[in-house]
């Protein structure tokens, strides 16, 4: 699912072990949660994202690198009550 | 004179259905546009969920394509903490600052916990949400979320999915006569009957999910609903006649031949 940002590890970037949506990942370092957005969405639209329980506002993606133990949260509309 | 039909206004802003959808339950999305469709609803709720990367196409985009607004729900919150982080993602995913607000207290029942969903309100309310919170039938609380600043109201009828109906019809009657904010008959409804029963209490809209989207033809207890919902809203505004004890013939006595 990350075979684009596997590319930044030969720059010889250190990795960060970080959760998303539960699941324990490894990005290089420098890995923005834009990154990370479009890694696990086919669009950015009606997406948002928390990290360690804070809302990251779209405009601030880009400049948000991950750091060690990051707790993200990418999240979306589903069906419901 | 026959008074004309009013929009729903919540926050200032007309909702044109006084049917409210909820979207949970439904077999496809294209099951989902049917009953959209046939519902008239202009507002549905959606739940805020962890994206599956494998998703392709979404209920937003059937939504849209309707031209129904989004109201994103808290469900599954337990804490008011839980359900302020929820409301604010919603605000970022959907770009709207309306909130179904949920914050359960027990799992069997799903029925509201009344503290936590009172300070929830109160933390929403400080940051310019529309609040609309899913409540119980209790006037009381009902006037506290309102003080609160909650646009709306939206007491159960009977626990979320239950189908059982409108088990205090005189707590909604209740809250529809102190209430300066529109009252949402929320959860518990079965079939058509209890939201024109719901409308006839003087609720100003219903909400309706599991019933429409767990019936046999989706499609077509939506359209039910739509009927039953006008049908109660015309007759609380036409006015019920009083309860007797006894009958009250309708045919005049005068004139009755002497056979």
């Amino acid at each position: 699912m990350l075979g684009r940002m596997g590319d930044a590890i030969a720059l010889g970037g250190a990795e960060v072990d970080i959760t998303v949506n539960g699941h324990p990942e490894t990005v290089p370092h420098g890995t923005t949660v834009a990154d990370l957005v479009r890694a696990w969405c086919p669009s950015p639209d009606g997406v948002a994202v928390a990290c360690n329980r804070a809302v990251v506002p779209k405009s601030e993606w880009s400049s948000r690198p991950l750091a060690a133990r990051d707790r993200v949260e990418i999240v979306t509309a589903a069906a419901g009550g | 004179m026959t008074r004309a039909h009013e929009p729903l206004v919540v926050a200032g802003c007309e909702v044109s259905s006084r049917l409210v959808i909820g979207t949970g339950g439904l077999p496809s999305l294209d099951v989902l546009d049917a009953v959209v469709a046939a519902s008239g609803a202009s507002l549905a709720t959606v739940a805020v969920r962890r994206v599956d990367p494998a998703a392709r196409g979404g209920i937003l985009d059937v939504l849209a394509a309707r031209h129904v607004d989004v109201l994103p729900n808290t469900a599954g919150c337990f804490t008011a903490d839980e359900a302020v982080l929820t409301a604010k993602l919603a605000r970022e995913a959907f770009g709207t600052d309306w909130v179904k607000l949920e914050v359960i207290g027990d799992e069997d029942t799903l029925l509201p916990d009344a503290l936590e969903l009172l300070d929830a309100a109160e933390q929403l309310c400080d940051q310019g949400f529309v609040v609309l919170p899913y409540t119980n039938d209790d006037p009381v609380l009902a006037r506290r979320l309102e003080q609160a600043g909650c646009a709306a109201v939206m007491p159960l009828g009977s626990p979320i999915g239950s189908g059982l109906g409108i088990r205090n019809p005189h707590n909604i009657a209740l809250m529809v006569e102190q209430s300066s904010v529109p009252v949402i008959l929320d959860a518990g409804i079965g079939t058509a009957s209890d939201a024109a029963l719901a409308m006839e209490l003087g609720c100003a809209a219903v909400m309706v999910a599991s019933a429409i989207t767990r019936s046999r033809e989706p499609a077509r207890m939506a359209r039910a609903f739509r009927a039953a919902v006008e049908a109660g809203y015309d007759a609380r505004l036409a006015g019920r006649i009083p309860r007797r004890y006894r009958a009250r013939a309708s045919s005049p006595t005068e004139g009755r031949p002497d056979l």
